[in-house]
């Protein structure tokens, strides 16, 4: 089989600009998102992942168009996250040129928000966002319950659950972050991505804790996802994109 | 030069418009008026989304006898769900008659009888591209070469000489399809960066003629 295992970088953008920094060598703006896109457009990023941590309304606006500045200029798919609520703001991120639109805390609040966003623009369009604390079960098997508002809130849902209902409803893709991961650099839940990937039948993105390398390799290798993403490693220099890759091959994935 | 990028109200066409943009093409209207498809001198018909409603707001735009008409005499790009609506019938929807440009069927996946294990569906990400021919709209392309897919259903067209590339996912399936002055990616070219721009080059300059 010949379809390889994407690599994401993922930027967190605040009215308009990229934050927690990205540190390459002889970047002109460390905050500018079309610079950035551009820089691992190059690189061999396979797509690039924007999330809007901005609070306020105002500040959607301007994500618009940095969302149309990207796509002018950065021909690899984009996903775009954070804030999404309604099928409008799906259409108005897919029409500034995103190809793919990530619904988190919405699709709990409004699971009819994914079927119906999907059935206007199509499955492969819509990514669901989930984000899975462990919560309990044993170690054989485990259980992870999904969160919202950046794993501060418990919804009672268990993840796996969530992910098939998720992908039933038209989620064309998911986008898992371990809530016990994140930000530790110890790598990926790979059970909870398994567990997910084997059942939910679309694509998964794995997403938090990546530290090295071993960390991409293994969420293909162990957790089975389809696409890994991560930020810190390659926001400040640690890794290219390349080393990336010919790690994985070596590790015996298929990438591009 | 005038290129119409054919607006049915589907999906991301801008991207399409900004990578010919891109690439040099001067002129280019994204458009749905069935009088400046008529007048453009090269026709794009991409999209995305479900055939039923593809085939529905093709009719309600009107497009449908104008999109027969360009097929017919110029240089014509389709793309991923642009290449699918070109077939006779997708099995999308319970079934759905397309525009019966190129004879055959869009089929699920999901059905693949061919594929080893279950597959995931949509079909999402960079696969190979075998070129079956040396088309040219392939020039300066490297066999092999990647390209970024996305989408739940493939075409079986009726006859195998129309394939002019190839991918794999639970088995071969034709990736892109081409007679005469058509030519149709299951891939996007608008997003598989060097190799997709390449290939967008070529369309702009390709005289509509099979051989080179």
């Amino acid at each position: 089989m010949g379809l390889a295992s994407r690599i994401i970088p993922c930027l967190d953008i605040d009215g308009g600009r990229v934050v927690k920094g990205v540190q390459f060598v002889d970047i002109r703006d460390a905050g500018d998102p079309v610079e950035i896109a551009r820089r691992y457009d190059r690189a061999g990023a396979d797509e690039l992942t924007f999330l809007d941590i901005t609070a306020s309304h105002e500040q959607r606006e301007t994500l618009v168009h940095t969302v149309e500045a990207v796509a002018a200029e950065v021909f690899i798919p984009l996903t775009v996250g954070g804030g999404i609520r309604a099928v409008a703001d799906v259409r108005r991120m897919l029409n500034a040129g995103a190809d793919k639109v990530a619904i988190n805390t919405a699709a709990i609040h409004d699971p009819d928000l994914v079927r119906a966003a999907s059935e206007r623009f199509g499955a492969q369009c819509i990514v669901v966002a989930i984000d899975a604390k462990r919560s309990g079960g044993s170690d054989t098997e485990p259980r992870w319950e999904v969160f919202t508002h950046g794993g501060r809130k418990p919804t009672g849902i268990d993840a796996v659950d969530w992910a098939q209902q998720m992908a039933a409803a038209g989620a064309g893709e998911l986008l898992v972050t371990s809530m016990d991961r994140d930000g530790t650099r110890i790598g990926f839940d790979n059970a909870l991505n398994q567990a997910i990937s084997e059942r939910a039948g679309v694509p998964l993105i794995a997403s938090g804790g990546v530290g090295n390398l071993q960390h991409l390799a293994d969420g293909v290798l162990k957790g089975k996802a389809d696409a890994v993403l991560a930020a810190s490693i390659f926001h400040f220099g640690e890794y290219t994109i390349a080393e990336a890759k010919a790690f994985m091959a070596e590790a015996g994935i298929e990438v591009r | 030069m005038r290129i119409a990028v054919i607006d049915y109200g589907m999906g991301n066409l801008r991207s399409v418009a900004r990578a010919l943009e891109h690439v040099g093409a001067r002129e280019v209207a994204v458009t749905d008026d069935p009088a400046v498809i008529a007048a453009a001198e090269r026709v794009v018909f991409p999209g995305q989304g479900a055939v039923r409603d593809c085939m529905s707001a093709l009719h309600q735009h009107e497009l449908v006898e104008v999109l027969h008409q360009v097929a017919a005499d110029r240089p014509f790009l389709g793309i991923c769900m642009g290449m699918q609506a070109l077939m006779t019938r997708s099995e999308e929807n319970e079934g759905v008659e397309a525009l019966d440009i190129f004879p055959g069927t869009v089929r699920h996946f999901g059905d693949r009888a061919s594929a080893p294990a279950r597959l995931k569906v949509p079909h999402m990400g960079w696969n190979r591209l075998y070129q079956l021919t040396t088309h040219p709209l392939w020039a300066g392309i490297e066999q092999d070469e990647r390209f970024y897919f996305v989408h739940s259903y493939y075409v079986e067209p009726a006859s195998p000489d129309i394939v002019q590339g190839e991918s794999d996912y639970g088995g071969r399936f034709a990736a892109a399809i081409g007679a005469g002055n058509l030519f149709a990616t299951q891939f996007h070219p608008e997003k598989s960066q060097q190799p997709g721009l390449r290939l967008l080059t070529n369309f702009l300059s390709w005289d509509g003629e099979p051989c080179s």
